[in-house]
């Protein structure tokens, strides 16, 4: 929307500082993702934490990064995105449906 | 349109027009022919099925055809007839129904539709070339993984390309249905079958992805020399039961929600009421297909899963049978105190919901695990399954196109056909199906190529295959109709039914290839209808008009499509000679740099202008 910023300064403003906290919150989101893999991979190859715990970390670590590329690269966490997340939350949940009760059946 | 309409074209243009259009209204025309075309190819494998039955150790054809001709009525019946006929419905109906110009992505819509086409050519190519898949529809993996020459590559190749063409329509369904609803259409003021198309939708995007990788490790499994399913390499078969089912459940209710969603809008219409309970019947949709995919292992009972696993997917099951008898008595009652037309629309309406409730009732009883054992692999699923598929879907199609053939081809199809095709399909339907119930009980297995005299079978085996005489009767009653009705149909209004929804309220029948010269305003539930009691009798423009701005149409969905097609003979045939990586990495190479062209190629589509809009209005 080139014409409707040029019109007014203080919209121009508010939104240069708005990009501006947007950029912020990627960098800060791609910076956390980066080190997330890298602390995932340490841990492994290093084989400094026990098994008992390592699979856990991992999981979470997973479980953040998702949330991140949800909700900041894929912008779940701005207005108007309702019907995306209910559909994204529907997926995961057929998916973890399938696999629990796959687990379920093979392992019980 | 009206322009263009009245001009007698060439063979040429018209042909051309329809391999490069990216019109939903034209693209649901393909479908409707494509998906007829194999309706009318699996009605011809059910009466060879029929035939061979017809009386004890009968030889009318051998048992590796008869093989063949099983996998293929099913595979052609579900992936390459109904589920094609219902995107074709859909692609006519819901974008006019939710008051859009055309659907999100007419490109993808395109894409859709020859990769399905191209997937099915495929598929059927097999019957020319060594034999036809022959594992069953369900292509189960200790089978598929055995069976000899190039069949069941065949069959993974073909759905593989045809399962992408399904999953790009229902993620263009969705995308349409959120972000194209005219001013006022909010999602409770939708009519059910724009509902249902969504709610489908939605089971397309998440059920078949698991199909997809299902194939793929068939793929490999067969082709590249993996062993997923290969126990005695230490794979395991039962996982290809699972994925099939995780997709193949989901998928029964792809085939009949839809259908829900027509049945509703009939009875609405033909009743000259609102529809009864409608928030109800919403919410028993979503149930459905919620439940839908929490239910898999019922079709895997006798497998061993263990009593605790069948018990819960049993119970899982049987609570299915509660939003759909919600909607069942929603129906009744939306009659109840009406003011009831009966054509052959609001018939096959009729006849749905006794014969639809038959098959939901047996299929509660197959819900019940211990009762499954000794109905598990017999003719009393076989007539389960019919009874939902062709009572529930098959109906609802007929239903479909009677009730929408004005808004799908501007004419009215030839009502007294259409009473002879619904009566002689439904006695006939009831006559093939309903005896192979006590066939089943009697301990009739499924998929035997014969059964032997004198044991309680010959009679009833008799009266099922004149049932499918009866159908087939019918259904050449119907093609006789369609051509009678091109050549000589009478021309309709665009509102023949008082229709209550946005599909009555166009201009002209069939609609202008922009749908609305101006969007209209939806003040409600069944906004055509609040129009007319309010003494308005059409619709109030959302918008004054002006410009409208559509795509244009491409060769290149039917070109990636074909490149796709060259890369599965490829695929099949790589085993063989390794000449033939030259058609692997040909289509494959073809049809991304059809891709690439796309992306680079920019095309910001054309204008309607003003003036055009207007001289067309007078």
């Amino acid at each position: 929307m080139p014409e409707n910023t040029s019109t007014n300064s203080t919209v121009k403003a508010y939104q240069k500082k708005k990009n501006k906290d947007e950029m912020k919150k990627q960098l800060i989101a791609f910076a956390s993702m980066i080190a997330f893999t890298l602390i995932a991979f340490g841990i492994v190859a290093t084989e400094s934490v026990d098994k008992m715990f390592l699979i856990p970390i991992i999981v979470i670590m997973a479980v953040v990064q998702v949330g991140f590329q949800f909700y900041y690269f894929m912008h779940m966490k701005d207005k108007g995105h309702a019907m995306p997340a209910t559909l994204i939350y529907g997926g995961v949940w057929a998916a973890l449906l399938t696999l629990g009760g796959l687990g379920l059946i093979t392992w019980w | 349109m009206s322009v263009t309409a009245t001009q007698k074209r060439s063979v040429g243009a018209v042909l051309w027009d329809y391999l490069t259009t990216i019109d939903h209204k034209k693209i649901a025309h393909l479908y409707l022919i494509g998906g007829g075309f194999f309706f009318i190819l699996g009605g011809l494998e059910a009466v060879i099925i029929r035939i061979q039955l017809i009386k004890p150790e009968n030889d009318f054809i051998s048992a590796g055809f008869y093989n063949e001709m099983i996998t293929m009525h099913g595979t052609t019946m579900i992936f390459l007839a109904a589920m094609p006929i219902l995107l074709g419905l859909m692609n006519a109906i819901m974008p006019l129904q939710i008051g859009a110009r055309d659907v999100s992505f007419p490109f993808l819509n395109s894409l859709g539709f020859w990769l399905f086409m191209f997937g099915g050519l495929l598929l059927n190519c097999s019957w020319f070339l060594g034999g036809a898949p022959d594992a069953g529809w369900t292509s189960y993996a200790s089978l598929a993984i055995d069976s000899p020459g190039h069949g069941v590559d065949f069959y993974v190749a073909g759905l593989q390309i045809a399962g992408a063409g399904t999953l790009m329509g229902g993620i263009n369904f969705l995308a349409t249905i959120v972000n194209m609803r005219a001013p006022g259409m909010t999602y409770m003021r939708m009519p059910l079958f724009a509902w249902a198309t969504f709610i489908t939708s939605v089971l397309i995007l998440f059920a078949f992805p698991a199909l997809t990788v299902n194939l793929f490790l068939l793929m490999f499994d067969r082709m590249f020399g993996s062993a997923f399913f290969d126990v005695a390499l230490g794979g395991n078969t039962i996982i290809w039961q699972h994925l099939f089912w995780i997709f193949g459940h989901p998928e029964v209710y792809i085939l009949i929600l839809p259908l829900f969603g027509l049945f509703s809008d009939v009875f609405s219409t033909f009743s000259k009421k609102r529809l009864f309970g409608y928030t109800a019947m919403v919410f028993a949709t979503m149930l459905i297909a919620f439940l839908g995919f929490m239910v898999w292992a019922h079709h895997m009972f006798t497998v061993g899963l263990g009593p605790v696993a069948n018990s819960i997917f049993a119970i899982a099951t049987m609570a299915i049978a509660v939003p759909t008898g919600i909607k069942i008595f929603n129906w009744l009652a939306t009659m109840w105190g009406g003011s009831i037309t009966i054509n052959s629309a609001m018939l096959w309406a009729l006849g749905f919901i006794p014969s639809f409730t038959i098959g939901g009732m047996t299929g509660v009883m197959l819900g019940s695990a211990v009762a499954d054992y000794q109905y598990h692999d017999t003719y009393f699923v076989i007539a389960h399954f019919h009874y939902v598929i062709v009572g529930g879907t098959v109906f609802g199609i007929f239903c479909g196109l009677h009730y929408w053939w004005p808004v799908m081809f501007g004419r009215i199809l030839h009502e007294g056909m259409g009473k002879l095709t619904f009566w002689t399909f439904f006695i006939g339907f009831h006559m093939t199906f309903f005896i192979q119930h006590f066939l089943g009980l009697m301990g009739m297995p499924r998929r035997y190529w014969v059964f032997l005299e004198d044991q309680g079978l010959d009679l009833g085996n008799l009266i099922s295959t004149i049932g499918a005489f009866f159908m087939s009767f019918a259904v050449i009653v119907f093609i006789i109709n369609i051509f009678y009705t091109a050549a000589k149909g009478e021309r309709p209004s665009p509102d023949p039914y008082d229709g209550r929804t946005l599909e009555w309220a166009t201009a002209s029948s069939p609609p202008p290839h922009y749908n609305f010269a101006q969007l209209p305003l939806t003040r409600g539930l069944d906004p055509l209808w609040i129009e007319k009691m309010e003494g308005n009798g059409k619709m109030t423009p959302a918008e004054p008009l002006g410009d409208i701005h559509m795509p244009n149409g491409s060769i290149l969905p039917f070109l990636m499509s074909l490149g796709f097609f060259i890369a599965g003979f490829g695929f099949i045939y790589q085993v063989d000679h390794s000449a033939w990586y030259l058609a692997l990495y040909g289509g494959m190479a073809f049809a991304l740099g059809c891709m690439v062209v796309r992306s680079f190629k920019d095309d910001h589509g054309h204008h309607i202008p003003k003036e055009e809009l207007e001289r067309e209005a007078d």
